[in-house]
């Protein structure tokens, strides 16, 4: 199942030794979305993305990025075109805020080049866009945890890369930074045509922002589609095993979730 | 206290500039005095091979100079560099500002190799006995942390650490074992492991500056690398690193500098903890500035530890013993005020 471009993925089983990950997925995702990954926590969905960026490979089947192997991509150059936003960003080192920003560059200068005036523009992009210039100067080791995933988002952003990957990237923001990054990455993909693919915990923020849902559940995917079609009261129901209700809001204008608590 | 790319480029010089002036000015030192002109000229009479230049030098300072003197002294100074060099990679790869060429059991395997040629008194191999079995020990020591702590070809900084620390421990037991074993010989044991740098020679001098030139240009070729391998292996991937290759490449060449420098000195510790440390908290994380920095504080710091016991001291203290009595409350200080800046 390959497309003229994006990633495609068929019959992809991974396993860590003798404990399933991922099985038989069958799967493509077209450029110039925004996806949202949802499922229940140890469903997969990490491993999903490192098999799209090549950093695991599959036990079978193939993963195929702009109709070629993962594989057959020198990392270097799959790095121009594919960031990641990881869950852990624990830097142990003094680096300052800017330093990291610029290592988000790293594929895009040569080994023995020094930044040049495109790349210190990237950067300095990347971190007006995320709001953290104003702590440029700041070492990383001294940041809280959320204003470390900032900085880690904004080297992702900095990587100007046509295809984004988030993996639970405002898990430690507070809902205002959230948004701001989600608005920033909603953006690259309206007007600049770019590819954002999420994996998001928070439901309604998936269903605000996402063109396309992919529920997960064991290692496989039970569905993707358009959000509108596939987010329902059912699938979260079977998926996540809670009593809940989807409705259309008025004040988000989107379909928003609402859940029963406790009864 | 960070300072710019102006002042780093100033330190570097100036450390360079002070290990040379060290250099000449220890071998100036020592039971007979030798003035520095004087060894500037039993120098440039060697390397131009111009007897004019000894004219009226006593006929003792080049055999002095020469063939006692600077092959200790180079010695002291290329194994500094070394292990200073060795730290900064271990703890780059180990993500661990306090790792050292001790945390991987390295250190341990050579001394257990160097125990066992003494025990034996293999002398098949006349001088280079010792050397070659404490390069084996620990190479092989190499080997089995890293089949230990790999695993579907990756590698992971905790398991790395902690193999090492199973390992080292073993290798411990190993060493008291044929300590006891040498019953009466134990004490050439227990002096090589406390390390010295007495009547080495130049081909000690050849085989240590080779090793640390082929570190050099390694760890300089991947320090950018290594500077986005802090970033975690995830995200070195996802930036175009090859992380896996990048880890094993660097860990194989800091392991064979750093046995090389224990095959020819015994065990020196601290140095490789410390100097990175220091010289972190002076130029910052960053690997390219970070890596000349140490390797020249580290060949200054050996350097003047190893000519303090030769020429200062009344009694000559194994210099494994001093730089572990100066490094260590040194080393208390540091950590503990990273403690108080966590907390």
């Amino acid at each position: 199942m390959t497309t003229a471009n994006g990633f495609g993925l068929t019959g992809v089983s991974f396993a860590y030794g003798e404990t399933p990950a991922l099985a038989d997925l069958n799967i493509s995702l077209k450029p110039g979305k925004f996806y949202g990954i949802v499922g229940p926590n140890g469903c997969g969905k990490t491993t999903f993305l490192d098999l799209l960026t090549g950093g695991k490979s599959p036990d079978q089947g193939s993963v195929t990025f702009m109709d070629r192997p993962v594989a057959d991509y020198r990392r270097r150059d799959l790095a121009r075109l594919v960031a990641l936003v990881p869950q852990d960003f624990g830097i142990d080192f003094a680096f300052t805020v800017q330093e990291v920003v610029l290592m988000g560059r790293h594929p895009h200068i040569g080994r023995f080049s020094s930044p040049g005036a495109e790349d210190w523009r990237q950067v300095d992009a990347a971190m007006a866009a995320i709001g953290i210039s104003h702590f440029k100067d700041r070492f990383i080791n001294e940041l809280s945890g959320g204003e470390k995933q900032r900085v880690v988002v904004a080297r992702a952003l900095a990587q100007q890369t046509p295809y984004l990957l988030f993996d639970e990237a405002t898990s430690s923001l507070d809902v205002r930074y959230t948004m701001q990054i989600f608005n920033v990455a909603r953006s690259l993909v309206k007007e600049e045509g770019r590819t954002v693919i999420a994996v998001i915990h928070n439901l309604n923020l998936a269903a605000a922002y996402c063109d396309e849902i992919i529920f997960m559940q064991r290692g496989k995917v039970v569905t993707c589609g358009p959000t509108d079609t596939v987010l329902d009261e059912a699938m979260i129901k079977n998926v996540f095993g809670v009593e809940n209700r989807v409705a259309f809001d008025d004040f988000s204008k989107t379909k928003q979730v609402s859940f029963r608590y406790w009864s | 206290m960070r300072h710019s790319g102006y002042q780093i480029w100033l330190l570097t010089l100036s450390l360079a500039a002070a290990t040379f002036g060290a250099i000449v000015y220890a071998t100036g030192m020592g039971h007979i005095a030798v003035p520095a002109t004087e060894i500037v000229r039993v120098i440039a009479a060697r390397i131009t091979s111009n007897p004019a230049l000894l004219v009226g030098i006593d006929p003792v300072f080049p055999f002095v100079v020469f063939d006692v003197r600077l092959p200790r002294i180079l010695t002291a100074t290329l194994v500094g560099g070394g292990l200073a060099m060795s730290g900064v990679i271990y703890q780059g790869i180990l993500l661990n500002p306090l790792a050292d060429p001790y945390t991987l059991g390295v250190s341990s395997g050579a001394a257990f190799g160097a125990a066992l040629a003494l025990l034996a008194n293999l002398s098949m191999m006349g001088h280079f006995s010792v050397p070659l079995f404490a390069f084996a020990g620990a190479a092989l020591t190499l080997l089995v942390v890293l089949y230990l702590s790999s695993f579907n070809e990756q590698i992971s900084a905790n398991t790395l650490i902690l193999s090492g620390v199973i390992v080292g421990a073993i290798l411990a037991a190993g060493i008291s074992f044929l300590k006891y074993l040498a019953d009466e010989q134990v004490s050439v044991i227990i002096f090589w492991l406390m390390g010295s740098f007495a009547s080495r020679t130049w081909a000690d001098v050849a085989i240590v500056a080779g090793a640390v030139l082929c570190g050099l240009v390694l760890s300089l070729y991947y320090a950018r690398d290594l500077n986005i391998l802090s970033l975690g292996s995830r995200s070195a991937d996802t930036l175009g690193v090859e992380s896996t290759r990048v880890r094993w490449i660097l860990l194989l060449g800091a392991s064979l500098v750093t046995a090389v420098c224990v095959s020819v000195s015994g065990i020196i510790g601290f140095i490789g903890l410390i100097v990175p440390h220091l010289m972190r908290f002076l130029v910052g994380p960053d690997n390219r500035k970070l890596l000349p920095v140490s390797i020249l504080a580290g060949a200054l710091l050996l350097l003047v530890a190893d000519t303090v016991t030769r020429a200062v001291l009344p009694v000559e203290v194994p210099i494994g013993v001093l730089t572990a009595l100066i490094g260590g409350p040194f080393f208390c200080v540091i950590f503990r005020r990273r403690q108080r800046r966590a907390v």
